[in-house]
C-alpha cells in the first residue's frame, strides 16, 4: 500500500492491520516514533496524520489516509522546528525516550492553539507519559515554542 | 584533601605498555595491575591516556563508564574529564567503553558500610576504604546508588590532568620548549608564540613518551565547566528525537524476536501449543527458552502477535501466589522475632511505655521505565556480541560468557544509551533470553524487544515493606521512636539468586536510611527482619530508602503531632548534623514556612539522609472538591558541590516526581501468583496535570561530594503524607495513598 511519510512516497507491502508505529520503525527503519506501551497509554509514538496527532501504536496502518510526519519530518539538528528549539534550550530531557512523542504532541497544540493556558497544556500534554518526571520543563518548553512561533 | 584523594593516591599508579602500533598509559592498579581496556583496540597512531582519555587522528573520545540512562552521566564524567583535560564539551565524543576491571565504582560500597554517611572519623574511612578496595579487587563496573558523582569526582578530573600533562610533555619535545612554556585550551596545546597544536596530531607523539603523572588538580576557583550551567551532551540528539536507544539497533540480517516467560516469576513451563504460529506471515522459528518459549520474525510487530498465539501451560509461582498472604509473611516474620540486623540502639526503648502505635505499608512497585528491555545477541562460532542498555556490564559479559561456554575475553558487551532505567538495567534477564534465542540462530543477530506487558509482569520489583512504630512524646518533644520493619531481601533476590554473588551479613538494604539519619532521638531503635523468599524483588530507585524514608519520616510526624509541636522546628532540635540541618532551614525559609494559608491548603515536611545526601521537602496541596491537588513543592539536597546546576535541578524535580507519583497512584499486587498490573494504564505515575511546581535549591555546605539521582525519591511521600493529614484530618499509612484518598 501506499504511504507518505516526511514527504516522501513509500510503497510498503504489510498486513492492514499492522500499526503504523511498526510499519514506521522497521519496515521504513525510522526510528524516532518509540514503543512504550502499544495501547496508547504513554504517547512516544506520537506522530501526525494529516497534521493531526495520533498514537501510532494503535492506528492501523490500512487507516492512514493523510500523509504522516514523524519528528524527524518536524525538523533536525540543522534545522528545527521551534517546539525542538524549545526542547533544546529548556534542556528538557532526562532518558529522552518520550520527548519525540512529547513535542509531535505540543506541535499539534500550538498549531491549534497558538496561546495555550496552563491548563490547555496540561490537557494536550497529559496523555504523553515521561517517567523521569520532566513535566515542568516540558511546560516551560511549550510556553517558550508559542511566543517563537508567535514571532516568526 | 580527604577520602577521595586518599583513593587517587592510593589507586592511581600508571605504568606503560608497548602495544600493537603504539602505547597505552595510565593503568589503574591495586595490588595487582589491572590492564587498561582501551589497549585491545588501540590502532595505529592512538594513545589511550588513561581509560578515560582516547585520543586519534579524528578526535578526542572521553570513555564514561557510568551507563547512562537519562540522569546524564555521560555529559557529567565527560565534563569532569574537560575540566582538567582543557577540551570543550561541543569538541569531544562520548563512548561508555567495554566492560573493565578498571572501571570500578568504588563509591557504590559505601551505603553498605555500618557507619552513618554523615560519619567522616578515621573508623568510617578505613572501613569505606577496604569495601573500596573489594570492589576495585572485584572489577564491579556498576552503574546505581547515586555514585557516578562521588565516584568519579576526582578520578575523573586525574585522568583529565594525567592526559592533558601528557600531551604538554610530547608537545615540548616535538618543539624544544620547557613545559613550564606551555598551556593548553579547546584540546590543543598553545606554545608562547600563539601557535596551536590540537591534542590530535600529538597522540602519536604522547604514545612515546612516558606519562606524566605527578599531577595537581586545579583550585575550584579555577574550574571552567564544574558549577557552571552546561549543554548536556546527549541534548541536541534528545531534542530532535535522532537520539538512537538500544531498542533502535539496527544490523544486517537482523531477526526481531518476542518472548512469553512465565508470568509467576522463576515458575517452570509445563508446556506450550505453538500449531496457531504455524503459516504466520514473517515468523522463522519458536524456540522454548528458559521459564518460557520466544518467536524469530522478521519484525517486531509479528513476533508479538505470534509469540501471543501460542497456549502455554505455566507452572506454579515459588512464592505465595496471593497478595494478602505476601503482607502475611511480613507481619509473621517481625512477630517471629529474629531480627537480621538492630543497626541503631540509643538509649532504652524497652524501658519506654509507647503511647503512640502504627504499622505502615509500602507496596511492590514496577520499574517501568519508558524503553522496554531489550537486547540484541549475536553468536557465532568464535565470539559472542552484546548490544543492550546495561547498569552491570561486568556481570551481564560473565553471565553469557557461561551460557555460552565462551571465554570472557570472547564475550563482548556494548552498552546502548537507556531510554530509563529506574533499576531495571540492574538486571539483565533480557540479556540471557536474548541469548538463548540467539544460540539457536547462530550466525544472525537477533534483537529481543520486550511487549510492555512482559516488560512488567517479568519485572522484578520494589520490595513489599511492612513497619511496625512504638513512639513515645514528653514535654512537647519526640522522646522515644521504635521502628520495625520487614521486607524481602534484594541481596538474596537480585545478587545471589539472579547474579551468583551471595552477600554476606545483614541485607543493609532492609533498614537503609532508617538507622543512619541524623536525629538525636534518646530512645531510638531500628530493628529489620529479613522476610522469606516472596515476590522477586530488585533496587528501585532510591531501594530501601524508597520505603524506609516513607516510614521514618511519616512516623516522625505522627510522633512529632503528638508531642504538639511543629515538624519544622522539632526536626531542627533533634538534628545533629548541621548541613541536613541547614537542608530544613532552607526549605523553611524558601516556602515560608509558618505562614498564614488558605482554608483549604496545606503542607507537610519531610526529610531523609539517603546516598550521602541529605534533603527537605516541603509540599503544599489544596483540598478541593475535585480532590488533593498537588500544588508546590520546595526541595533542598546537600551534595557538597553542584557539578551542573541545569541538570541538577531536572533529576531533582524528576526525584520529586518519581517519589509522588507512585505514592499517589502505583502498586504491583500478586494475584494467581502474577502481577495483575501489566501496562501504563494501571500502573503509572505521575503525569503532566497532577505535576506541582517544584523549587529546587542545591547545597554546598561540605567538602565530600555526593549524588542526586535517588536522594529526592524518599521525602517525597512522607512529605505528601503529613499535608494530607492537616487538610483532613486523617494520616495515609499506606502507600498507594490513591487507594483511600481522591487526588486531582
Amino acid at each position: 500500500m501506499k504511504l507518505t511519510v516526511n514527504g516522501v512516497a513509500h510503497d510498503v507491502d504489510v498486513e492492514e492491520d499492522m500499526p503504523l508505529l511498526w510499519v514506521l520503525r522497521d519496515e521504513l527503519k525510522l526510528d524516532g516514533p518509540k514503543y512504550g506501551c502499544g495501547v496508547a497509554a504513554c504517547g512516544a509514538c506520537t506522530v501526525h496524520v494529516d497534521g493531526v496527532a495520533v498514537r501510532s501504536c494503535q492506528t492501523m496502518v490500512g487507516d492512514v489516509d493523510g500523509p504522516v510526519t514523524t519528528i524527524e519530518g518536524l525538523g533536525n539538528p540543522d534545522e528545527m522546528h521551534a517546539v525542538q528549539a524549545a526542547w533544546l534550550k529548556h534542556q528538557v530531557a532526562q532518558c529522552g525516550y518520550c520527548q519525540g512523542g512529547q513535542m509531535m504532541q505540543a506541535a499539534d497544540l500550538l498549531a491549534n492553539n497558538p496561546n495555550p493556558t496552563d491548563a490547555d497544556i496540561d490537557d494536550a500534554m497529559s496523555g504523553n507519559l515521561c517517567r523521569c518526571g520532566t513535566y515542568p520543563r516540558i511546560r516551560d518548553a511549550v510556553k517558550s515554542a508559542a511566543e517563537t512561533l508567535k514571532v516568526s | 584533601m580527604g577520602r577521595i584523594g586518599t583513593i587517587a593516591r592510593r589507586t592511581f599508579l600508571v605504568g606503560s605498555a608497548a602495544l600493537l602500533g603504539g602505547v597505552a598509559f595510565g593503568y589503574y592498579k591495586y595490588r595487582q595491575p589491572v590492564d587498561n581496556p582501551l589497549d585491545d583496540d588501540l590502532a595505529q597512531g592512538e594513545a589511550a591516556l588513561t581509560p578515560y582519555v582516547l585520543i586519534n587522528a579524528d578526535g578526542v573520545t572521553l570513555i564514561t563508564p557510568r551507563a547512562d540512562k537519562g540522569q546524564g552521566a555521560y555529559s557529567v564524567q565527560a565534563a569532569l574529564i574537560a575540566e582538567e583535560l582543557d577540551v570543550e564539551l561541543d569538541q569531544i565524543k562520548v563512548d561508555p567503553g567495554p566492560p573493565s576491571a578498571a572501571y570500578w565504582n568504588t563509591a557504590i560500597a559505601d551505603e553498605g558500610v555500618p557507619f552513618p554517611s554523615t560519619d567522616r572519623g578515621m573508623a568510617a574511612e578505613t572501613m569505606r576504604g577496604f569495601m573500596g578496595a573489594v570492589i576495585k579487587l572485584m572489577g564491579m563496573q556498576i552503574t546505581g546508588g547515586s555514585t557516578t558523582v562521588p565516584d568519579g569526582f576526582e578520578k575523573l578530573r586525574v585522568a583529565g590532568a594525567v592526559a592533558r600533562e601528557t600531551l604538554k610533555a610530547a608537545a615540548a619535545e616535538a618543539s624544544g620548549l620547557s613545559v613550564t612554556q606551555l598551556k593548553t585550551e579547546r584540546g590543543a596545546v598553545v606554545l608562547p608564540d600563539g601557535k596551536r597544536i590540537p591534542y590530535e596530531s600529538l597522540a602519536a607523539k604522547a604514545a612515546e613518551i612516558a606519562p606524566v603523572t605527578d599531577v595537581t588538580l586545579r583550585p575550584s576557583t579555577q574550574w571552567r565547566l564544574v558549577g557552571k550551567p552546561m549543554q548536556r551532551v546527549d541534548m541536541v540528539a534528545k531534542s530532535t528525537g535522532t537520539q538512537a536507544y538500544g531498542i533502535d539497533l539496527r544490523m544486517e540480517g537482523m531477526v526481531h524476536a518476542a518472548v512469553r516467560v512465565n508470568p509467576r516469576k522463576g515458575g517452570e513451563m509445563i508446556s506450550f501449543d505453538a500449531s496457531a504460529v504455524d503459516g504466520m506471515r514473517g515468523v522463522q522459528k519458536v524456540i522454548p527458552v528458559t521459564g518460557g518459549v520466544g518467536v524469530i520474525a522478521d519484525n517486531t510487530w509479528r513476533a508479538f502477535q505470534a509469540v501471543d498465539a501460542i497456549e502455554v501451560e505455566w507452572g506454579a509461582a515459588p512464592y505465595p501466589a496471593e497478595q494478602d498472604e505476601h503482607w502475611q509473611a511480613l507481619a509473621d516474620t517481625i512477630d517471629a522475632g529474629d531480627a537480621d540486623a538492630t543497626p541503631r540502639d540509643d538509649g532504652d526503648v524497652d524501658g519506654i511505655s509507647a503511647t503512640v502505635e502504627a504499622e505502615l505499608r509500602a507496596p511492590y512497585l514496577a520499574h517501568a521505565p519508558l524503553e522496554p528491555m531489550n537486547a540484541t545477541v549475536l553468536v557465532t562460532d568464535s565470539r559472542v556480541d552484546v548490544w543492550t542498555g546495561n547498569q552491570i556490564p561486568r556481570m551481564t559479559q560473565a553471565s553469557v560468557a557461561k551460557m555460552t561456554g565462551m571465554e570472557l575475553d570472547d564475550v563482548h558487551v556494548h552498552i546502548l544509551m537507556m531510554g530509563g532505567s529506574f533499576g531495571h538495567r540492574l538486571e539483565d534477564e533480557v540479556v540471557k533470553r536474548a541469548t538463548e534465542l540467539a544460540m539457536a540462530m547462530k550466525g544472525t543477530p537477533v534483537k529481543l524487544t520486550y511487549k510492555r506487558e512482559e516488560d512488567t509482569l517479568q519485572d522484578f520489583t520494589r520490595p513489599i515493606a511492612l513497619m511496625r512504630g512504638r513512639g513515645a512524646v514528653a514535654d512537647g518533644k519526640v522522646t522515644a521512636m521504635d521502628i520495625q520493619v520487614a521486607a524481602p531481601s534484594i541481596m538474596d533476590s537480585q545478587m545471589a539468586e539472579r547474579q551468583g554473588f551471595p552477600v554476606p551479613g545483614p541485607d543493609t538494604t532492609i533498614t537503609q536510611s532508617l538507622w543512619d539519619q541524623p536525629y538525636a532521638i534518646p530512645n531510638y531503635r531500628v530493628t529489620g527482619y529479613r522476610a522469606p523468599k516472596l515476590g522477586p524483588v530488585s533496587s528501585w530507585r532510591s531501594v530501601g530508602a524508597s520505603q524506609n524514608g516513607f516510614f521514618h519520616e511519616n512516623f516522625l510526624n505522627t510522633l512529632i503531632h503528638a508531642a504538639g509541636a511543629d515538624p519544622v522546628e522539632e526536626r531542627l532540635r533533634l538534628m545533629t548534623d548541621d548541613p541536613s540541618r541547614k537542608t530544613l532551614e532552607a526549605v523553611a525559609e524558601m516556602s515560608g514556612w509558618g505562614g498564614e494559608l488558605a482554608a483549604n491548603k496545606a503542607r507537610g515536611v519531610a526529610f531523609c539522609l539517603s546516598f550521602g545526601t541529605p534533603c527537605a521537602q516541603i509540599i503544599e496541596i489544596t483540598n478541593g472538591e475535585d480532590g488533593i491537588k498537588l500544588d508546590k513543592v520546595w526541595v533542598a539536597a546537600e551534595v557538597g558541590k553542584v557539578v551542573d546546576p541545569v541538570n541538577f535541578e531536572n533529576l531533582v524535580a524528576g526525584g520529586v516526581i518519581w517519589g509522588l507519583g507512585h505514592a499517589i497512584n502505583s502498586q504491583i499486587t500478586y494475584a494467581d501468583g502474577m502481577a495483575e498490573q501489566e501496562n501504563f494504564w494501571d500502573f503509572e505515575g505521575l503525569r503532566n496535570y497532577q505535576t506541582p511546581e517544584i523549587i529546587v535549591r542545591g547545597m554546598e555546605n561540605r567538602g565530600y561530594v555526593t549524588g542526586v539521582g535517588e536522594p529526592p525519591v524518599p521525602p517525597a511521600a512522607p512529605a505528601l503524607a503529613e499535608a494530607i493529614f492537616r487538610a483532613t484530618g486523617e494520616r495515609p499509612f499506606e502507600m498507594p495513598f490513591g487507594n483511600v484518598f481522591t487526588f486531582v
